[in-house]
Order: structure tokens, then C-alpha cells, then sequence
């Protein structure tokens, strides 16, 4: 019973957190097309700047419940002028190529920001422990939770909740699904793509580097956080369907309860689980849970 | 066309310094893997999973070469490319099935499994790997300073006779439907042709050609480690094969050759900025020479004839 609720929580807290690292991925590739390997790169420049943010503002001890502000502030800083700076500034240029020439340009562009944040914040590891420890732990079952991490599975219900009524009962939002679903026939009925692609690529960095900034008071950050992150990320948006916010949850919870129970119950394959679960829900259903309907050409 | 270039190449490694016949040693093993790549690239499918074979191959050698006793370097090519053909059958069967993102997310989550399964791996040395046993050839072991000499014209034989098959089976009708199944998959399919079982063939000759590899460099470097299986390894070999073209058995190599000579000198004068430069450099060739470096010659080519 024990490993039940333990396998129950644990699932949900890395459900959760997968969830936050997947939407902004599923969102862009839903509109855009592109499948987004810098998406790691947003998620650990907002791990770096909130590390450092935090850092610096315990250094001059204010009050710390505030100090909760600068993960949201650290995220919109690093996700809306690198997110469009990079759409405007380098994607356009290879819009209508096809999809795999975005994604090497995408990874091209990680490269990029791999070494610009070994440039600016050199390869010594960043802590920032304070918004994780201040608030304690809670007993569930006679297990410590951190409560940090159960605030993270409220997070990714909250955002989960702003990402269906922001798709659903926002103007701009039923303009977005739109375009997830067809874009020609977007443009057709008249809607101007190039600042809704903007828009959604400022909008999955700062989900991206929230995300980063989330996890930053639970990990060391060091380099190459991205790299490990866009492997799962990817893993679970193809599990739950590409472009579909409520495939990310779906995915992120199949892939986060699956990889609780691996973990109490058989850890050695805890590595594969991921991609065991993906590559069984692809081989059932081939385009994931939820994605939208593809139209095949002939 | 094909031997003359090796040929060149040839000479340049046997006549430079040590350190240039290694570089284009260590770019003949991934170009093999790239060789492998630029089949599947031409049927459209983007592989993220090179890695994995190439991986295969290097620790069968390893594996091979220190626990079964068997170090010569002919039988260690041919059953470490064996080895990964099977792989590749067996992976195939599953993945041959997807196209596109797909595709590529799949071979990317294989070769990453691999890569979990090694790590974890105490018995194989974790992330540290393990030494190669240095080979001999029949009844032939060469001298240490000589083994380096034997391993590139051993590695220019091997990557020469790949290309000029690969050449032919490009050329042959099975080559071309690769072009057609990129094009309209389901008009080859109207046309009669089996294309699963297409994209299975040209998957187990990926997969060959980058076993053949992985075990070209294992023997070269005398080390494997299981970063020869993580997703960056294949994305290299990704950008090999972007940077020399896909159009010509020459333009893989080519490109394996420049990538190699760029990450060695930005590596040398630029340590914390290769990555950047690297990035930067593929940037400019999507932008410029969406078909590579060997688009120059046909451009070129297309002037002169005005």
C-alpha cells in the first residue's frame, strides 16, 4: 500500500514536471511545425538565470517569500527576447525547407547556446537550495515530501488549466488551434501567420524556461541540463501526440507513472521505460494519443 | 571518380604527418556510418540513430577482441557489421514503419537506450568504456608503429569498395524507388512495390555501414565508450552528411572529412567556442548549400556549360 501512494506521488511530481517541459514543445511544433531541439537550450538558460537571479538576490537577503517571483520573472526574461530573436532573427530564414531541415537548424541553433552559456556562466555548477528548502517538507503516508515538489504537480495543473482556457476560450487562442489544424486553410480564412508563429515561439520558450527556472532550486545546474532534457521532452510529446496540449498531460502522466513504478519496482530499467512506453503506445496508436488529425496527401 | 579522390586521399594520409592520417582515419570510420545515413536520407527518412549501430559495432569489436580472444581485424569488421545488421533487422521490423518526425524520434529513442544500457553497464567499464585489443590481420601482426598505417589503407579499402557499391546500388532501380519513396510514398506503393520492405533493406544497409564503421574506429582509437551511442553522435553524423550533400558516394566523406578538420582546429584554437562555431558553420551551409558542399561542383559545373 506504502509503494503504492509512493509510486503514486513520485509519478505525479515527475508527471508534472514533464508536463511543464513538454507543453511549450508541443505547442510549437503544433503550430509551427518544427520539432524544436533548442527547446532544451530555453530550459537551461532559465534554470542559469534563475540560479543566478536567486543567487544574487539571497546574497542581499530581502525577504525570501518574494524571491518565488524571480522564477516566473526569470522565465518571460529569458523566453520572450531570445524566443523571438531566434523566430524572427534565424528560423524565418529557412521557413518552407521541410520539417527536417528546421530541426537540424534547431539543433544548430542549441549548439549555439550551449556554448554561449558555457561563455557566460563558465562550467562551475550554480545551487540555489533556498526556494526548495524554505518550505519544508510535508508527511504523506510516513514518507517526507518536499512540498516544493507537490506545489510543482499545482504549477502544471495550473498551467495546464491556463493552457485549455487560453486554446479554448480566448480569440487568439481558437486562432492557435486553428492554425495547429490547418494552415492553409488558416491563411485562407485570413489569419496572419507570421505574428501568430512569433508569438508561439516567445510564448514555448518561456515555457521552456520555466520549466528550467522550476527545477533550478531542485538541481545543480551545470552544462548539459539541455541535452538530457530534450531527449524526455521529446519522448513524451510523441507519446501524446504532437501539437496537442492535452496529449502532453496525457503523455506526461503515462510516462511519469510508468517511470515511478519502474523505479520502486524494478529500477534497472528505469532508463529504458521511457522509450519502451513510447514506442509501445506508437506501435498501437502510430501518430501518439491525441494528435490532430493529419490529412494524407496522395 | 570515386578511386581517384580515395586515391588522393591516399597519398595525403600516407605521405602527411601522423597526426592527419589520424584525423582522416577517425573521418573514413564516421563517413562509413554517414555513407550509411545518405541511403536513408535519399528515401527521406532522417535517421537520429547511427549511433546506435555504430556503438554496436565498436563494443563487438571491443567485446570480441577481450573476452572471445579474436582479434583478427578482417573477421572483427565482418561480424561487427553482422552484428548490426542484425540489429538493424530486428529494429527495423518495428521502426520501418514511421516516417518523418516519427522516424526519427524512434531511432533517436533506440540509440539512446543503448546508451542507458551501457552506462549502467559496470562490467563493460560505464562511462568510462573499455580499451580495444590492437588487431592483426590473418597471419600478419603489425608493430605498433605500424598498426596505424595498416588500420587507414585497411580503412580506405574498406570506405573505397563501400562507396563504389553503394554507387551501383544507387544507381539500380532498388536506389532510385529510395528518391521515389522520399517523393510519393503511396504512388511506389501503387506502382507494386513492397515499400516497407524497401525502407527495411535500406535500414540493415545503414546499419551495416555504420557497424563496418563503429568497428574501423574502435580498432583506430583503441577505446569505446558509450558516448558513440548518445543522440549527439548520430546528430554529427546528421551534419557529415548535410555539410557534404547527399547526391554523390563522395559527398558523405567529404563532408565527414571537413566536419572533422573544423572540430579539431576550432577544438585547438577556440576550446569553449568550437560548439558555436560548429552550430554557426551548419547554419550558413543550410542557408547557402542546402545540398552540401558537393552542390558547389554541379553549380560550377551548370556555369561552365553555360
Amino acid at each position: 500500500m506504502l509503494t503504492f501512494i509512493a509510486i503514486l506521488l513520485d509519478g505525479l511530481v515527475y508527471a508534472a514536471w514533464l508536463f511543464i517541459v513538454a507543453l511549450g514543445l508541443t505547442l510549437i511544433y503544433g503550430v509551427m511545425r518544427i520539432v524544436n531541439v533548442a527547446h532544451g537550450s530555453f530550459y537551461a538558460l532559465g534554470a542559469y538565470v534563475a540560479a543566478s537571479a536567486m543567487g544574487y538576490y539571497f546574497a542581499h537577503v530581502w525577504w525570501p517569500p518574494a524571491s518565488y517571483l524571480i522564477i516566473p520573472g526569470a522565465a518571460v526574461l529569458v523566453g520572450v527576447p531570445l524566443g523571438l530573436l531566434l523566430e524572427r532573427g534565424a528560423l524565418r530564414l529557412f521557413y518552407g525547407r521541410g520539417e527536417i531541415i528546421l530541426v537540424l537548424v534547431t539543433y544548430a541553433i542549441f549548439l549555439i547556446l550551449e556554448d554561449a552559456m558555457k561563455l557566460i556562466w563558465g562550467v562551475d555548477p550554480y545551487y540555489s537550495v533556498q526556494p526548495y528548502s524554505l518550505l519544508g517538507t510535508v508527511g504523506i503516508g510516513g514518507m517526507p515530501y518536499a512540498v516544493y515538489d507537490l506545489c510543482l504537480v499545482g504549477v502544471a495543473l495550473l498551467l495546464g488549466a491556463l493552457a485549455w482556457w487560453g486554446l479554448n476560450r480566448t480569440r487568439a487562442g481558437k486562432l492557435l488551434v486553428a492554425v495547429i489544424h490547418d494552415r492553409e486553410m488558416s491563411v485562407a480564412f485570413g489569419v496572419n501567420v507570421t505574428p501568430v508563429f512569433a508569438a508561439t515561439f516567445a510564448l514555448g520558450a518561456v515555457l521552456g524556461a520555466l520549466a528550467g527556472a522550476l527545477t533550478a532550486p531542485e538541481i545543480t545546474v551545470v552544462p548539459g541540463i539541455g541535452a538530457e532534457v530534450i531527449v524526455l521532452a521529446f519522448a513524451v510529446v510523441v507519446t501524446g501526440g504532437l501539437g496537442s496540449a492535452a496529449g502532453a498531460m496525457a503523455g506526461a502522466l503515462i510516462v511519469g507513472l510508468a517511470r515511478a513504478a519502474v523505479v520502486h519496482l524494478m529500477p534497472s530499467v528505469e532508463l529504458f521505460v521511457i522509450y519502451a512506453v513510447m514506442a509501445l503506445v506508437l506501435a498501437v496508436r502510430p501518430r501518439g494519443l491525441f494528435a490532430p488529425a493529419g490529412v494524407r496527401q496522395i | 571518380m570515386a578511386t581517384a579522390a580515395l586515391g588522393v586521399l591516399l597519398i595525403a594520409g600516407a605521405a602527411g604527418p601522423a597526426y592527419l592520417r589520424f584525423l582522416f582515419q577517425l573521418a573514413l570510420g564516421d563517413g562509413l556510418a554517414v555513407l550509411g545515413l545518405m541511403v536513408l536520407m535519399r528515401a527521406g527518412l532522417v535517421s537520429f540513430g547511427q549511433g546506435f549501430y555504430y556503438c554496436l559495432g565498436g563494443y563487438a569489436a571491443g567485446i570480441i577482441g577481450t573476452y572471445v580472444g579474436l582479434t583478427d581485424g578482417f573477421a572483427l569488421l565482418l561480424l561487427g557489421a553482422a552484428a548490426a545488421a542484425a540489429a538493424g533487422l530486428i529494429a527495423g521490423l518495428l521502426i520501418a514503419r514511421y516516417r518523418e518526425i516519427f522516424f526519427a524520434m524512434l531511432t533517436l529513442a533506440l540509440t539512446m537506450i543503448l546508451y542507458g544500457l551501457l552506462v549502467n553497464n559496470e562490467r563493460l567499464g560505464s562511462t568510462d568504456g573499455f580499451n580495444v585489443p590492437p588487431p592483426h590481420f590473418l597471419w600478419w601482426a603489425p608493430a605498433a608503429d605500424r598498426l596505424g598505417m595498416t588500420l587507414f589503407v585497411l580503412s580506405c579499402v574498406v570506405v573505397g569498395v563501400a562507396a563504389l557499391a553503394l554507387d551501383r546500388y544507387l544507381a539500380s532501380p532498388m536506389g532510385w524507388l529510395g528518391e521515389a519513396i522520399r517523393e510519393n510514398e503511396l504512388r511506389v506503393e501503387y506502382l507494386g512495390v513492397s515499400v516497407l520492405r524497401l525502407v527495411l533493406v535500406k535500414y540493415v544497409i545503414a546499419a551495416a555501414l555504420a557497424g563496418a564503421g563503429g568497428v574501423l574506429t574502435a580498432l583506430a582509437v583503441g577505446h569505446v565508450d558509450p558516448g558513440l551511442a548518445n543522440w549527439t553522435t548520430s546528430g554529427e553524423f546528421l551534419f557529415m552528411a548535410l555539410l557534404g550533400g547527399t547526391q554523390n558516394v563522395i559527398a558523405p566523406l567529404l563532408g565527414a572529412m571537413v566536419l572533422q578538420l573544423v572540430r579539431t582546429y576550432a577544438l585547438q584554437y577556440a576550446p569553449y567556442l568550437w560548439q558555436m562555431i560548429l552550430g554557426a558553420t551548419m547554419l550558413v551551409i543550410i542557408l547557402l548549400l542546402p545540398n552540401g558542399l558537393w552542390s558547389l561542383r554541379e553549380i560550377r559545373r551548370r556555369e561552365a556549360n553555360g
